[in-house]
């Protein structure tokens, strides 16, 4: 008697508590019908990496925004993974939040993203930089080569011991892109440019990326591309230290030119003399915020494009080229190589 | 390129690349003699790097070229904070050393990427705007050739560091303070019995790699990262403890192996953009420094001893 008297009680435990979960969980999905929510699951950084999650992040507020939603549980959210294997756990997360659209980055987060993606068919989602093969999976990616040539254009304008140097971080389709276009948008301007190549073979060995760009200088390189991460703060370092020794006017002064984001303040130094200036050239810039943007737009409007792959080029706004330090000469030429471009004029290669 | 160019490059680039592995080598070196093992080199660098580049932040504008010297001095000091509690657990609390060392090395960028969260409301600083460059040594530079090579454009904290390493050596193997560390690394018993604070030494011994790896930090900081982000310190720290083994637990040797080191990772960065070796595979170049070191590792040296009481807990008896 007494035993079953437990029993009871924990039965009755059991569907109190069941049916309070029911109940939220019915009021949450519909009260939710209405707004179009979106989540990001962030790679190994956070919103705030200066890179493409805080890229990400800014493109869904700015939809948010747009949309009048607001940060949160019945708006938009974003949810941190610390490690590789918070990854999974998070888009599972997002999924029983209801979000309507789920955002992964990069191409550690698409493992976790399809397996989830095929277990919940009524969510939608997004994997940036990759692709994903699946009904309710949209593929965003960028025509970096595209970029990269206006940066070869503008390396090859500035140039005075026609030498350019690319450093790129580990062989693949992805740093192909840069590798290749740069070379074609160098020879572009001069077919018998110089064009210094070498990879750091990692994407945080910032010593590495110091010593190649010594290397190069010193074979004569004055404008350098660096499309290697972490590593490419290596190259920065190089070059404001030789910057330093020299008049900011000088023949011999190094250009840098950045990648994925704007920048221009690792570019700034003072020369020999006190005086503040810059050697960020141009910085060729993946516009991630608009790409998830644009998304979050189409999905609103029923116009998810599932099974897609879409991929955003300079017409697109989804690249781009930022002026920096470069001359207006030299801007003028970029500005003239991205319309051919947007015109189909050219095609850039995104193998070197 | 002619051949002066060639080798102004190479030994310029083996100076920046060595110059926070000698500091942190002989760091590890000081610990190791004294019979704590300490792999949280890696995680001392880390904050070292933290403080460096905060205080170069902040400091910038008072200081003026003077601020990345100074910065040193912050990544020092916090190392020596930092490295404190790897003494308290392995010494005064008898922890095992590897797992205290460990605790350190997962602390440090959690640490430091929240403190700068905390302090700038961001994921990595900005980056600084005082950094070490490349200096030229009055006087030396105008040796010719050497002066050239050596002097002209050379990495200030490598001369630093070579400088340390020397008296360091002459710590360890020609003062009382070193005879006794050495003692209660390689016998502990003996040291207590004739009257030596063993615990007392081990403490010295730590602090000074607490003191030494921050200033590692601090050199790849304000030299070659010139910010500060989870990725700054990645590896340096388990670079230098190899460097510590291969020379031996020598200061002079672990400065010469960590300009080994330094050597051959540069040579096979130059390598790559010379004539000639430029045709060969770049595969090969890559791994040409492992190769090298195992190579030296096996033919010139036979078998590496460490401190005999090394990792050993000493428990007084009383």
């Amino acid at each position: 008697m007494k035993r079953s008297g437990k029993i009871g009680i924990g039965l009755g435990i059991v569907v109190v508590v069941g049916a309070g979960i029911y109940a939220a969980t019915a009021g949450q999905s519909n009260s939710k019908a209405s707004a179009h929510t979106v989540a990001l699951v962030t790679d190994g950084g956070g919103v705030d990496d200066h890179s493409f999650n805080q890229s990400a992040w800014e493109g869904l507020k700015a939809y948010g925004k747009s949309a009048d939603l607001k940060q949160g549980k019945n708006g938009y959210n974003y949810f941190q993974s610390n490690t590789a294997s918070d990854i999974k756990t998070n888009f599972q997360t997002a999924v029983k939040g209801g979000y309507k659209l789920i955002y992964g980055v990069g191409f550690a987060a698409s493992p976790a993203l399809k397996e989830v993606a095929k277990n919940n068919p009524k969510t939608n989602f997004a994997i940036i930089d990759d692709v994903v093969k699946q009904k309710n999976v949209a593929s965003l990616t960028f025509h970096s080569e595209q970029s990269s040539y206006l940066a070869g254009v503008a390396a090859a304008k500035t140039t005075k011991s026609n030498t350019v140097g690319f450093v790129g971080g580990i062989h693949g389709d992805v740093i192909d892109t840069f590798d290749a276009g740069f070379a074609a948008g160098a020879k572009s301007v001069n077919p018998d440019i110089k064009i210094l190549n070498q990879y750091t073979n990692s994407f945080t060995d910032a010593a590495q990326g110091k010593t190649i760009a010594a290397t190069m200088i010193s074979k004569g390189a004055d404008v350098i591309f660096q499309a290697a991460g972490g590593a490419g703060n290596g190259v920065f370092a190089e070059a404001k230290a030789d910057n330093q020794k020299l008049d900011s006017s000088s023949d011999k002064k190094v250009w840098v030119i950045g990648v994925d984001r704007d920048q221009y303040t690792d570019g700034q130094y003072k020369d020999k003399n006190g005086k503040s200036a810059n050697f960020t050239l141009v910085s060729a810039v993946k516009r991630v915020d608009s790409a998830v943007e644009d998304i979050a737009k189409k999905s609103a409007d029923n116009k998810f494009p599932g099974n897609k792959v879409i991929t955003y080029g300079l017409k697109e706004k989804g690249v781009g080229l930022v002026k920096n330090s470069a001359s207006n000469e030299t801007w003028e030429a970029v500005q003239k190589a991205q319309q051919k471009i947007e015109d189909g004029k050219i095609t850039v290669p995104v193998h070197p | 390129m002619s051949l002066m160019s060639i080798l102004t490059l190479v030994i310029s680039s083996t100076l920046v690349y060595s110059a926070p592995l000698i500091f942190t080598s002989i760091g590890g070196t000081f610990s190791e003699r004294g019979g704590v093992v300490n792999v949280g080199l890696e995680g001392i660098m880390g904050i070292g790097a933290f403080a460096a580049v905060v205080f170069n932040l902040t400091f910038a504008d008072q200081f003026g070229a003077l601020t990345p010297w100074l910065g040193l001095l912050a990544g020092a000091i916090i190392g020596l904070l930092f490295s404190l509690l790897h003494a308290v657990a392995t010494v005064t609390l008898r922890a095992d050393h590897i797992i205290s060392g460990t605790v350190i090395n997962l602390m440090a960028p959690a640490l430091g990427v929240f403190l700068i969260k905390v302090i700038y409301g961001k994921g990595q600083t900005e980056p600084i705007s005082r950094d070490f460059g490349y200096t030229s040594l009055p006087l030396l530079k105008d040796i010719p050739v050497i002066g050239d090579l050596f002097f002209a454009k050379t990495s200030g904290p490598a001369w630093l560091a070579i400088i340390i390493a020397v008296l360091s050596w002459y710590l360890i193997f020609k003062t009382k303070f070193g005879l006794r560390l050495r003692s209660v690394g390689e016998n502990p018993q003996a040291a207590d019995t004739l009257g030596l604070n063993v615990a007392r030494l081990r403490y010295a011994g730590v602090m000074l790699s607490g003191i030494l790896g921050g200033i590692g930090g601090a050199v790849v900081a304000q030299s070659i990262s010139l910010n500060y982000s989870a990725g700054t310190i990645v590896g340096q720290g388990f670079v230098a403890m190899a460097a510590m083994i291969f020379g031996r637990w020598n200061p002079l040797g672990a400065m010469a192996a960590s300009l080994f080191f330094g050597l051959s990772q540069s040579l096979a960065v130059v390598g790559a953009q010379l004539p000639v070796i430029q045709n060969i595979p770049s595969i090969y170049l890559q791994i040409a420094p492992y190769v090298l070191t195992i190579v030296v590792l096996v033919f010139f040296f036979g078998k590496t001893r460490a401190p005999k009481a090394d990792g050993v807990n000493y428990i007084k008896a009383t």
